[in-house]
């Protein structure tokens, strides 16, 4: 939690991008703590593995690690301490809402039940591919063309 | 045994600081990670009530959120990219316009 708060207050990203990997390690810890190790594992593949590879890499390509500060930038008027300071005790007021509503939910609070299902691969794996066969293919197709997609976008346009 | 609250309030904040980034923030790229932030605290919620209610349903909706994240990762770094070979800059107030 110290480290994804620290995500928000870095300057370089590429710090920003580490610290997540950190903030994205003790959330795996959260899900084996949850008997949840499968999501635990594709959390540390997919996030740390492959999603923080690619900002990574995206930083360096980009080659732009401080934020810059023009002078248009410093005389925006969102950029004023007074409605900066409005807009971190909006965020504060958040999260003492948020806290606020889940303490009140104080019946919530007793011991988790097990009811037959853990949280194996195998039953995952049975439901993934019988009761959520639909999305499970929709999810392919997007993924087809998130990939098309990211090409067309990233790719040269001077060539044409 | 931790209690579910401790969960819900640990994703409550995390959902915070990923609101708190993309608002305080002026670089494309760390908005899109406190994006992925948000997403995890949303992850983490359907983790622990489909641990409390006793079913793998949470886990797999985690899923398919992951999915979106990543296939939402690819193509805001490729829009990224290519806003950034256009102008030079990776704040955001620097693209207001629609076409150039």
């Amino acid at each position: 939690m110290i480290a994804s708060s620290l995500v928000i207050g870095q300057r370089n990203p590429v710090y920003s991008v580490l610290l997540l990997i950190a903030s994205f390690g003790a959330l795996s810890g959260l899900y084996i703590q949850l008997d949840a190790p499968f999501v635990a594992v594709i959390q540390i593949i997919i996030y740390a593995g492959a999603i923080m590879v690619l900002f990574l890499f995206v930083v360096m390509l980009l080659n732009a690690p401080q934020e810059d500060a023009a002078e248009w930038d410093r005389a925006h008027p969102l950029r004023r301490p007074g409605i900066a300071r409005f807009g971190a005790i909006l965020a504060v007021l958040l999260v003492v809402q948020l806290l606020w509503a889940l303490t009140d939910a104080s019946d919530l609070s007793g011991p988790a039940s097990q009811v037959g299902d853990d949280g194996s691969i195998r039953t995952l794996g049975r439901i993934l591919f019988t009761d959520y066969m639909f999305a499970f293919e929709a999810t392919s197709i997007l993924i087809l063309v998130a990939m098309v997609g990211a090409v067309v976008l990233a790719g040269r346009s001077d060539q044409r | 045994m931790i209690p579910l609250n401790a969960y819900l309030i640990v994703s409550a904040v995390l959902f915070a600081i990923g609101t708190a980034g993309v608002f305080m923030r002026r670089n494309v790229i760390t908005i899109l990670l406190s994006i992925e932030i948000m997403l995890n605290a949303v992850n983490l919620t359907f983790v622990a009530f489909g641990r409390w209610l006793g079913t793998v349903d949470g886990q797999i909706i985690v899923f398919f959120v992951m999915t979106v994240a990543a296939a939402e990762a690819a193509v805001g770094l490729a829009l990224v990219i290519a806003l950034f070979r256009h102008r030079e800059s990776l704040n955001p107030d620097a693209f207001t316009s629609l076409k150039w």
